[in-house]
């Protein structure tokens, strides 16, 4: 039953390609509340962060598998959320939550970089 | 006992809640309150009733908000402060008063592909189907459907997505899918997945938390989003 | 005919509308906190006036919101990926407890390290 303009396998590969985000994301996420959790103790300054991430490569990795598995999860979501809740269909959607996901792959990447160089 | 408050739509899409007031008795179902407002009080009320005894399913309606059987619901264990408000069946196009027009609910069973495709004739021997067995449990656990449209009418994902196939009909696929006769299944896949099928389902499970029989349609789709999904990764999905 | 909250209140919906809610919050949080971290292009010190900027009540209060909305989203998809996923078993209707009850606790540990 196709609906828009994607056809029926590329929606069931999407949806898929959200599950298994969402199963990346959920090592991510515990990973970074843990972390967080035990950064903000005593108090968070840039230079405990930057002194930390700096030139470490394993967790610019991390953040950067973080970062991409974002960009699959969230549009798709988006995707959901407006088609359902303003009737948006077709490729004008599809669109719009194309450049939503390349916005978080920019602006992610730029955080990484920021922070792990 | 005081005599009920009974709020009850009618007219079609446009159209107000009327009141009327019912006497209350001690054995009481909202057919009961129905019937009565129609034999006794309102000539012109259009309503739908069958069997009255739970077994049909035409009796559906909304009462006090949710979709229920009005024979199989006692007056008591809704009218908590002697009020009932009665309407047709949500998602669906009103006839007139209490009566939907089902054929759409009817049409999206005949889209899933709801209709079991053999591959056998008379000169063929009989096929076995072990009753104990994985697929046999899962297709019995949701063969009980009578296309009430209780589920159809309790889900939101049926009310923002004009295409989605709805509850009822991905459940009855889903018992196909189970059952090993069956030789449709890789077209029903293809028919039941997507954004308009088994992949808008996003576990509400107002189906199941309402459905007199206690089927899970939540399940079902659960099921067909997995053999969708190894259909579709395998590049089996369907005839597109 | 339109379903009112009536047709919505039991808790698998109630579960639905927390994680519709939460991603949504999130989805709209992630550029801030992206262009946040950014700012540590700009040099350290840029970094460090936006973190001392962070620090009053009301900030505090909302990066704990975020923590909670964080924790509940994703056990609410852990629930929904066992759901989808996991032959059906009655007591996975359960994990909405057990999913909002992880949820408090990664809050309430944000919460207590941080002021």
């Amino acid at each position: 039953m196709s609906d828009g303009k994607l056809n029926v396998r590329a929606q069931v590969l999407l949806w898929t390609a959200q599950r298994v985000s969402a199963a990346v994301l959920a090592v991510c996420v515990i990973v970074h509340l843990v972390t967080i959790i035990y950064a903000v103790r005593n108090g968070l300054s840039a230079a405990e962060i930057l002194g930390r991430t700096r030139g470490n490569v394993a967790w610019a990795a991390f953040y950067a598998l973080f970062v991409a598995a974002v960009a699959v999860h969230a549009p798709i979501g988006l995707r959901n959320f407006l088609s359902e809740t303003f009737g948006w269909r077709g490729g004008g959607l599809d669109i719009a939550v194309m450049v939503v996901s390349l916005t978080l792959v920019m602006w992610g990447f730029r955080a990484v970089y920021a922070v792990f160089s | 006992m005081d005599p009920l408050k009974v709020s009850v739509w009618r007219g079609a899409e446009t159209g107000a809640f009327q009141e009327f007031e019912v006497p209350r008795l001690e054995s009481q179902t909202v057919l009961d309150v129905v019937t009565h407002i129609q034999r006794a009080l309102d000539p012109t009320l259009a309503y739908r009733f069958a069997c009255r005894v739970g077994m049909c399913g035409s009796c559906a309606m909304t009462v006090n908000g949710r979709a229920r059987w009005t024979c199989r619901t006692h007056v008591d264990k809704v009218a908590e402060d002697g009020r009932l408000e009665i309407a047709p069946l949500a998602n669906l196009p009103v006839v007139r008063d209490l009566v939907t027009d089902m054929v759409p609910f009817f049409d999206k069973w005949a889209k899933a592909r709801g209709k079991f495709e053999g591959g056998k004739s008379r000169r063929d021997d009989f096929e076995r189907v072990v009753p104990s067995s994985p697929e046999r449990r899962l297709a019995d656990a949701g063969i009980e459907c009578i296309g009430c449209g209780v589920c159809y009418s309790s889900c939101d994902v049926v009310a923002w997505n004009p295409n989605y196939l709805g509850p009822a009909a991905l459940n009855r696929a889903w018992t196909l899918v189970n059952d090993v006769r069956d030789t449709g299944n890789r077209a029903r896949l293809g028919a039941v997945a997507g954004d308009a099928g088994c992949h808008a389902c996003h576990t509400h499970m107002s189906c199941t938390e309402r459905c007199p029989k206690q089927i899970s349609p939540t399940a079902a789709i659960a099921g067909l989003k997995r053999a969708a999904m190894a259909a579709a990764l395998k590049g089996d999905l369907g005839d597109e | 005919m339109k379903n009112d909250f009536r047709a919505r209140n039991h808790p698998a919906y109630w579960a639905f509308v927390v994680h519709r809610a939460s991603g949504l919050l999130l989805a709209l949080f992630l550029p801030l906190h992206f262009w946040a971290l950014g700012q540590a292009l700009h040099g350290e010190e840029k970094l460090e006036s936006f973190l001392r900027w962070s620090d009053q009540p009301l900030v505090k209060f909302a990066e704990t919101a975020l923590v909670l909305l964080l924790a509940a989203h994703m056990t609410g998809g852990l629930r929904l990926l066992a759901l989808e996923f996991l032959a059906w078993r009655d007591w996975q209707l359960s994990l909405l407890a057990a999913a909002a009850g992880v949820s408090v606790v990664a809050g309430l540990a944000f919460l207590l390290n941080v002021v």
